[in-house]
């Protein structure tokens, strides 16, 4: 009890000590590394944060290595993928204070760290032998080879058989399964009780702490953001330090080989915010980027559609309700509202208000748009009216060349990273002469290649699609105007438009069958179809998440009707 | 285009396979190149489940961009086969033959004898026992660059000996390159496949040094053990080599019967049809006419004058006989619907008379006979021929005036 130092946090020299042996505060529970017989500062990250570790720590193995657990290594990952953050422009807050809190919290509460250890849970790294006596001795445990098997959600190794049949091959004196202390312990906790970690929640704290923040940032763009490479993600423990020997069951946890699907990270997000116990966030407000009007007009000039929908979207938005801070701010745990996806939301309003205006019925659509080309022909002043054949032409080409490009990109994508991984041992020479070889042959290859030379990574960019007014080709339409389909009717403007159908007449129970609709390109018009790709290219997600979102305000939008028709048991035509 | 938004390690690489395929199709080398750049990586998954692994495709696909891309060399292209070799030890041997290939296309035949020596003295555990057959193949091969330096040696000796000098070196040379490949290739052709190459060059050996006995039953082998695939070169072979020791009509016959049945288009039937029409035994003749009426069914054999010479001969000599007409409406029963809009229309009598009159001759004696005098292509024909004064023309319209009725027989 000779520590008397002041507490990083709070300034008070009042410690004590954990099971493990470490001192802590006992005024803000600040817990340090610091062990009454060495001090261990190798893995202060951060300092504001700061792991417990359980059982005796040994300084160094003897390959250099030491002990960490993989708490220890998410920690390292968050904190690089904030680090990218603020580099990419949100506030330091994010990382040093909300960020880290939401992580030191989720430790808590999982009782990985800032606990006392539930009695009868010990944490010790995994050998065959252990393994092989063990299974006679605890038949609930799951094998090892069992572990290995088990297909994660993420994909992550999925394939990678070797690996499985390499472990049982292992004759029982190899003892290293993981490189870190509970690698193999961590995999085996069941998976329902604490929400364990896994690369793709990463993300799901990211945009979390980014929700709270209500920083412009849609998870959309996150995730694109992580693809480009932006935000570390894929082979992000190449920065984990040197002693850090990441091997075993580390791989099937950290190294990832799917790229992150967006419904898993926000479903997980949601996840979290409830077992957090998180209060209400940050109110979204209409000043906000993430409010549908805000997003809409962003959306709108990607998309380069005329400016004055603008006024339409926010319309739409204002008669269903989107835009209450009520419906738009998360409240973690209330199963009772809809979780609101931003992004996808904004899109489908603008799609609903593609239909209300043109119908997009592959025929209303065309003829209100021959109707606008005469005009404009005949009539060069006042400005373009928006026609909608000459939109089409223009953004497909602009969106097939992009999609063409993003697919040979995709092709093209480099998954291994110059950090060999091995499994064990005994197989990292092969690994190290495979990895050899790849890069002889990438070097004899990329040579003849010729003057391709592979795009650098490009910059981030919130705008994957521009178009500039001042381009006299007339390919930009943000300035074009709506006259063609809108009348005046009792001094309000109305689409001349007078039908509207209905994605889907009853909405599915998205409980049961986890969506709203289900969506099938033949069953639809080109037109809506085109439209929903445009916003899924944009958004990289699949055009039926954007078509549940339409379903879904369309119910909003003609609720009266729909329900005034059904009670009185008539099909809805169109 | 692929909206796939699930994108992950197997995905991304088919996806990239395919590009490549694309490439390849393509003759685009450098892309090939560019997206195999990409691919190898997936040495470092594995896919033992796959049919085809990575280390395979990168084999394969390597080996057509280095062979075809303008900046790449010979000496990368080894380079990158002796990499390709250390990949897959299961594959070894068959790369080790498929490196060999593309030297020996190369012209670098040396270097293809060096490492089919080198390939010869791997031994690796059990992958020499699995890999028994292409070590066979190897051998083999090596067996038949030893014929070609056995053949090279051979024609300088008899330079030198039309020269006047012997040269005893050069003999002995020859003896031990015979003996070198004789061994091998002797091997190869014990198990059942179509060695083709190798049955000549053996063949070839043997004969030179006298011993006909073995080449003899060699090709018999060859061509009448039930356990070798149907392979129609090897009856030429034999048929070849019968006649070159002079063999009996009878046994030269006997020869091309199965060549017949497997491959009746073949160029030897105008050979087979001589002597079948020759022989004295009816059942000889009668199959001579059956191979050539066969024969005459493929559109390759349409403009050869010398063939339909044959059906020609042979339907005149039955006519004048007048004995076994029947064989000529059997022949002609199946043939008779298609036969007069594939050989004898109307164009053809026209083109035929205009490039080859004796084509045209005997396609009309043929088409008298067998469609009667008043056929277009006789008509034509005959017309023509008599207009240009042509005696045999104007033979050739009153034999088959002649013979009219037997067309009526022969159609009924």
């Amino acid at each position: 009890r000779d520590f008397n130092e002041r507490c990083a946090q709070c300034s008070e020299v009042n410690w004590g000590l954990t099971d493990g042996g470490r001192f802590y505060c006992r005024s803000c529970h600040n817990v340090t590394e610091r062990t009454r017989e060495v001090v261990n500062t190798d893995f202060i990250t951060n300092s504001r944060v700061q792991t417990i570790s359980k059982g005796s720590r040994q300084q160094e193995k003897n390959d250099g290595g030491c002990e960490w657990y993989i708490c220890e290594g998410f920690q390292l990952v968050l904190k690089k993928q904030a680090e990218a953050l603020e580099a990419l422009g949100v506030c330091p807050q994010m990382k040093d204070e909300i960020l880290c809190n939401f992580w030191r919290c989720y430790l808590q509460k999982s009782k990985q760290a800032y606990c006392k250890r539930p009695a009868g849970e010990t944490v010790k790294a995994l050998s065959v032998c252990e393994s092989s006596t063990d299974v006679d001795s605890d038949p609930e445990r799951p094998s090892l080879l069992h572990l290995l098997s088990l297909s994660e959600s993420e994909g992550d190794l999925q394939t990678d058989c070797s690996f499985a049949s390499s472990v049982s091959k292992v004759s029982e004196s190899t003892s290293v399964y993981s490189g870190s202390v509970d690698g193999s312990l961590y995999l085996m906790k069941n998976q329902k009780e604490k929400l364990r970690m896994t690369m793709p929640m990463t993300l799901s704290f990211c945009y979390m702490a980014l929700l709270w923040l209500r920083e412009p940032i849609t998870l959309s763009e996150l995730l694109r953001f992580v693809v480009e490479g932006h935000i570390p993600y894929l082979n992000v423990f190449q920065h984990f330090p040197e002693k850090m020997k990441l091997c075993g069951l580390d791989l099937r946890i950290f190294c990832v080989e799917s790229w992150p699907v967006y419904e898993e990270v926000f479903n997980k997000m949601h996840e979290l915010a409830a077992f957090l116990d998180l209060p209400r966030f940050p109110d979204i407000t209409d000043s906000c980027f993430l409010h549908p009007d805000m997003l809409c007009m962003k959306y709108l000039m990607e998309a380069n559609l005329p400016d004055e929908l603008h006024n339409w979207t926010c319309r739409v938005v204002k008669k269903i309700g989107i835009g209450e801070v009520d419906f738009l701010t998360l409240m973690p745990g209330n199963k009772s509202t809809r979780k609101v996806k931003y992004d996808v939301l904004a899109a489908a309003v603008i799609v609903v208000v593609l239909k209300l205006l043109f119908l997009l019925d592959d025929h209303y659509e065309w003829l209100l748009s021959e109707f606008a080309e005469e005009r404009n022909k005949n009539n060069t002043e006042g400005g373009p009216y928006f026609e909608f054949k000459k939109w089409y032409e223009v953004v497909k080409q602009s969106l097939d060349a992009e999609q063409k490009k993003l697919d040979e990109e995709r092709a093209k994508y480099l998954w291994r990273c110059e950090k060999p991984l091995f499994y064990s041992v005994k197989n990292k020479s092969k690994v190290l002469k495979r990895r050899q070889m790849v890069v002889n042959l990438q070097n004899q290859f990329g040579k003849l290649s010729g003057s391709v030379r592979r795009a650098e990574k490009p910059n981030p960019s919130s705008f994957q699609l521009s178009w500039s007014e001042e381009n006299t080709d007339g390919s930009c339409f943000h300035g074009h105007s709506l006259k063609g389909v809108l009348q005046e009717k009792c001094g309000l403007l109305t689409a001349m438009n007078p039908d509207y159908w209905l994605c889907t007449v009853k909405l599915c129970n998205e409980k049961l069958c986890g969506h709203l609709a289900h969506y099938r390109e033949v069953e639809f018009p080109q037109s809506y179809h085109f439209v929903l790709g445009l916003f899924s290219f944009l958004l990289r997600i699949q055009p039926s998440y954007i078509h549940d979102e339409v379903c879904m305000i369309e119910h909003k939008l003609f609720n009266k009707k729909l329900y005034k028709k059904l009670k009185y048991n008539t099909v809805l035509r169109k | 285009s692929s909206h796939e938004y699930k994108l992950n390690f197997r995905k991304s690489k088919e996806a990239c396979l395919s590009y490549i395929q694309d490439a390849l199709l393509q003759k685009q080398w450098k892309r090939a190149a560019e997206f195999l750049t990409c691919y190898v990586e997936s040495l470092e998954k594995d896919y033992s489940r796959e049919h085809i692994g990575p280390s395979e495709m990168i084999w394969r696909i390597g080996t057509e961009i280095l062979w075809h891309h303008s900046q790449s060399s010979m000496k990368e292209f080894n380079c990158f086969m002796e990499q390709m070799k250390t990949l897959g030890v299961k594959r070894y041997l068959k790369v080790c033959l498929e490196h060999v290939f593309h030297l020996l296309c190369n012209g670098q035949i040396d270097e293809a004898y060096q490492n089919l020596s080198l390939a010869e003295s791997w031994r690796f555990g059990e992958q020499t026992a699995i890999q028994d057959k292409e070590m066979k193949l190897i051998e083999a091969y090596r067996g038949l660059l030893d014929y070609y330096s056995w053949s090279k040696q051979k024609n300088i000796l008899l330079e030198h000996s039309e020269d006047g000098f012997s040269d005893l070196a050069v003999e002995q040379e020859m003896h031990s390159y015979f003996r070198k490949a004789a061994v091998n290739l002797k091997e190869i052709i014990k198990i059942p496949g179509v060695w083709d190459v190798f049955v000549k060059c053996y063949v070839d050996l043997l004969e030179f040094y006298g011993d006909h006995n073995e080449a003899r039953q060699v090709l018999n082998e060859y061509a009448y053990n039930s356990k070798f695939p149907a392979n129609p070169n090897a009856h030429v072979y034999l048929y070849e080599f019968l006649k070159r020791q002079g063999e009996s009509k009878k046994s030269l016959i006997s020869a091309l019967k199965i060549l017949h049945d497997i491959v009746p288009s073949h160029e030897l039937m105008i050979d087979f049809n001589t002597m079948l029409q020759k022989s004295k035994k009816r059942k000889k003749r009668r199959l001579g006419l059956e191979v050539i009426f066969a024969a005459l069914d493929y559109a390759g054999w349409k403009e050869n004058a010398k063939a339909w010479s044959c059906l020609a001969r042979q339907v005149k000599q039955i006519v004048i006989s007048e004995k076994h007409l029947d064989w000529i409406k059997q022949e002609w029963n199946s043939r008779k619907d298609w036969w007069p809009a594939f050989h004898f229309s109307r164009y053809l009598a026209k083109r035929n008379w205009q490039e080859n009159k004796s084509l045209s001759y005997e396609k009309a004696l043929v088409a008298g006979i067998l469609l009667g005098k008043d056929c277009k292509y006789f008509k034509y024909v005959s017309h023509q021929g008599c207009k240009a004064q042509l005696k045999r023309f104007r033979m050739l319209k009153k034999f088959v005036n002649r013979h009219n009725p037997v067309y009526l027989r022969i159609s009924g």
